[in-house]
């Protein structure tokens, strides 16, 4: 029971903040790119819950705003790693020999490349911005789930439920698709939860080295980046939106947590 | 199989890898879309400097003969000239290794000296509060952001109570030492999270080992089995920890080193982006490669040195 708690704790903050992401124009009224520059750096006030940043921008609006941003590019950002891996998974681990091998060479090559450093080379070839952070986090996210599924298929292969439906003379394919694929494939979805968060800290890091979502668009990261040198005046500027990727961490954390107890049993 | 037998095949597996890696360095200036002398000079683009960029890409012969040559240039430890400032890129990095170095060993050792007492605190009492408090902190810990984790250790190690200096990597010794503690806990505090996971499991296996129960009979003290006994085993296991995760460490330090503005190598690559210096772009991300690979290879052979089953297996 304790792990159903878990996993509903975890996926009632996150929803909440995908609730808030998605209605964000019904819970704020501002725009959370309009500047007034008469009223910079206001602090909290009964309009601006949060006050206003260094441009005269709602800092509630561009938190609520920025959940937009980070958690859908998070999210998006996961589908094509997670469908490109699982699937060079299963069949690597199927098939093996030459394909195997020549596949796992390149996941070695990968791996040997910092995360950083190939993000910040990739967008120094395609320029800063979403297309760049998808690219990145694809080329190298897909290794992580290939090596979980492929190492699932070789244990489950032996089993004798896969025997048997090679022996009945099923079609490959459709031994992958529906044999080997739902029961190789949990690994990989609580996988991917602590994904979401390494994509999601990907593109605050990256927004806030200015290479990431281009401003003005209201994204965590440059909120961090924004707010740093009025630190000690106003700390909130800076401090809240690295909480709110701590809250989505935590969150996701639980639901990952949960889900391993509901599929350990 | 023996040692050397062991050393000779992981040798031989590190080959493919680092053809990879060259092929991937070397494709980066050719994924640039469009004509890119046009795009690394941007508004500076002149008839006469494409043609000059384009014969020192080389982009004018056949694609073979280009790999070839970057190859050979590797060979003599030529990474290229830099666009900008027109020195040679081994050097540029070369001379960025000091702050690089240090950060990272500053990283390395505060993540162990934090990660180490927790996990020993956690695993001598399983279940206990301790214990649940420390698997607390990778539930919450590998949700932070780099930059964030860095900011707030300014705001407060480095202005409200000014202790540490916040940016820059100072003139003397002592002053680099002071310099790098922030960012150094900053990595510390990405990784410790982490250690702490596998060193509380691997600590736990420990002590349910038969050669612990052993110790347990003869009669020595839990102190004396815990700092003698487990320890030593646990650092070993955190020693593998930190080698497989050298790319993370390594791609964190890239962005630390720019929240506190330490011009190492990482401030390096990220500066020559805006001034689209393809040569240290490129340099520097095979550079980094090639050191994880290497620490990688060494963590191996370290572990196979002192753990003879892993050679075995």
């Amino acid at each position: 029971m304790k792990s159903l708690k878990t996993l509903y704790i975890g996926a009632g903050i996150l929803g909440a903040l995908v609730l808030a992401a998605i209605f964000a124009p019904l819970i704020t009224s501002f725009d959370p790119t309009e500047q007034d520059l008469l009223q910079t750096l206001s602090g909290p006030t009964g309009a601006h819950w949060l006050g206003t940043d260094a441009l005269g921008r709602d800092v509630f609006s561009r938190l609520i705003y920025g959940a937009r941003v980070d958690l859908t590019i998070g999210i998006l950002a996961v589908l094509l790693p997670f469908i490109i891996g699982v699937s060079l998974g299963l069949m690597t681990g199927w098939f093996g020999g030459k394909f195997d091998s020549s596949v796992m060479r390149v996941v070695d090559t990968v791996i040997a490349f910092p995360f950083y450093v190939l993000a910040i080379a990739l967008v120094f070839i395609f320029g800063p911005g979403v297309k760049s952070i998808i690219v990145a986090i694809t080329l190298v996210g897909w290794v992580a789930y290939c090596r979980i599924v492929r190492a699932n298929v070789l244990v489950a292969k032996e089993l004798d439920y896969v025997h048997a439906a090679r022996l009945t003379g099923l079609p490959t394919s459709r031994i992958l698709r529906r044999h080997m694929l739902p029961n190789v494939i949990s690994q990989a979805i609580v996988f991917s939860m602590s994904d979401i968060v390494l994509s999601i800290l990907a593109i605050v890091s990256l927004g806030y080295l200015g290479l990431g979502v281009p401003i003005p668009t209201a994204e965590w990261g440059s909120m961090i980046q924004e707010g740093q040198p009025y630190i000690l005046q106003q700390w909130w500027l800076a401090t809240i939106p690295g909480f709110m990727v701590v809250i989505v961490g935590f969150s996701l954390s639980l639901i990952g947590d949960g889900l391993v107890s509901r599929l350990e049993r | 199989m023996g040692y050397l037998t062991y050393v000779g095949k992981r040798l031989i597996q590190t080959l493919p890898v680092l053809f990879g890696i060259s092929i991937a360095v070397f494709t980066i200036v050719h994924l640039i879309p469009g004509d890119p002398a046009d795009v690394l000079l941007g508004q500076n683009a002149t008839p006469e400097r494409v043609k000059l960029i384009n014969h020192q890409l080389g982009i004018d012969r056949p694609i073979v003969i280009q790999y070839i040559n970057f190859i050979k240039d590797l060979f003599h430890g030529t990474l290229g000239t830099s666009f900008s400032n027109k020195e040679p890129v081994t050097k540029l990095i070369l001379g960025r290794l000091p702050e690089t170095g240090m950060l990272l060993t500053g990283g390395i050792i505060l993540s162990i000296l934090i990660a180490l007492p927790l996990s020993i605190l956690a695993a001598s009492k399983r279940g206990a509060l301790r214990d649940q408090l420390v698997r607390a902190i990778p539930i919450i810990g590998l949700g932070m952001p780099q930059v964030w984790i860095g900011v707030m250790l300014i705001l407060l190690f480095g202005l409200k109570f000014p202790l540490f200096p916040v940016s820059g990597f100072g003139d003397t010794f002592p002053e680099h030492l002071r310099s790098i503690f922030l960012p150094s806990l900053t990595i510390a505090i990405l990784l410790s999270p982490i250690l702490i996971r596998s060193l509380r499991a691997s600590m736990l296996e420990i002590l349910d080992s038969d050669y612990v129960l052993t110790a347990r009979a003869k009669g020595i003290s839990q102190t004396r089995i815990t700092f003698v006994h487990v320890l030593r085993n646990a650092v070993i296991a955190s020693v593998t920890v930190l080698g497989i995760n050298v790319a993370y460490l390594v791609g964190s330090m890239v962005i630390v080193e720019r929240v506190f503005v330490i011009p190492g190598t990482g401030s390096l690559m990220i500066d020559a982006i805006a001034r689209r210096d393809y040569p240290i772009v490129q340099g520097v991300t095979l550079y980094f490669a090639l050191v994880v690979v290497l620490v990688n290879l060494l963590t191996d052979l370290i572990h196979a040195a002192l753990d003879p089953r892993v050679a075995l297996k």
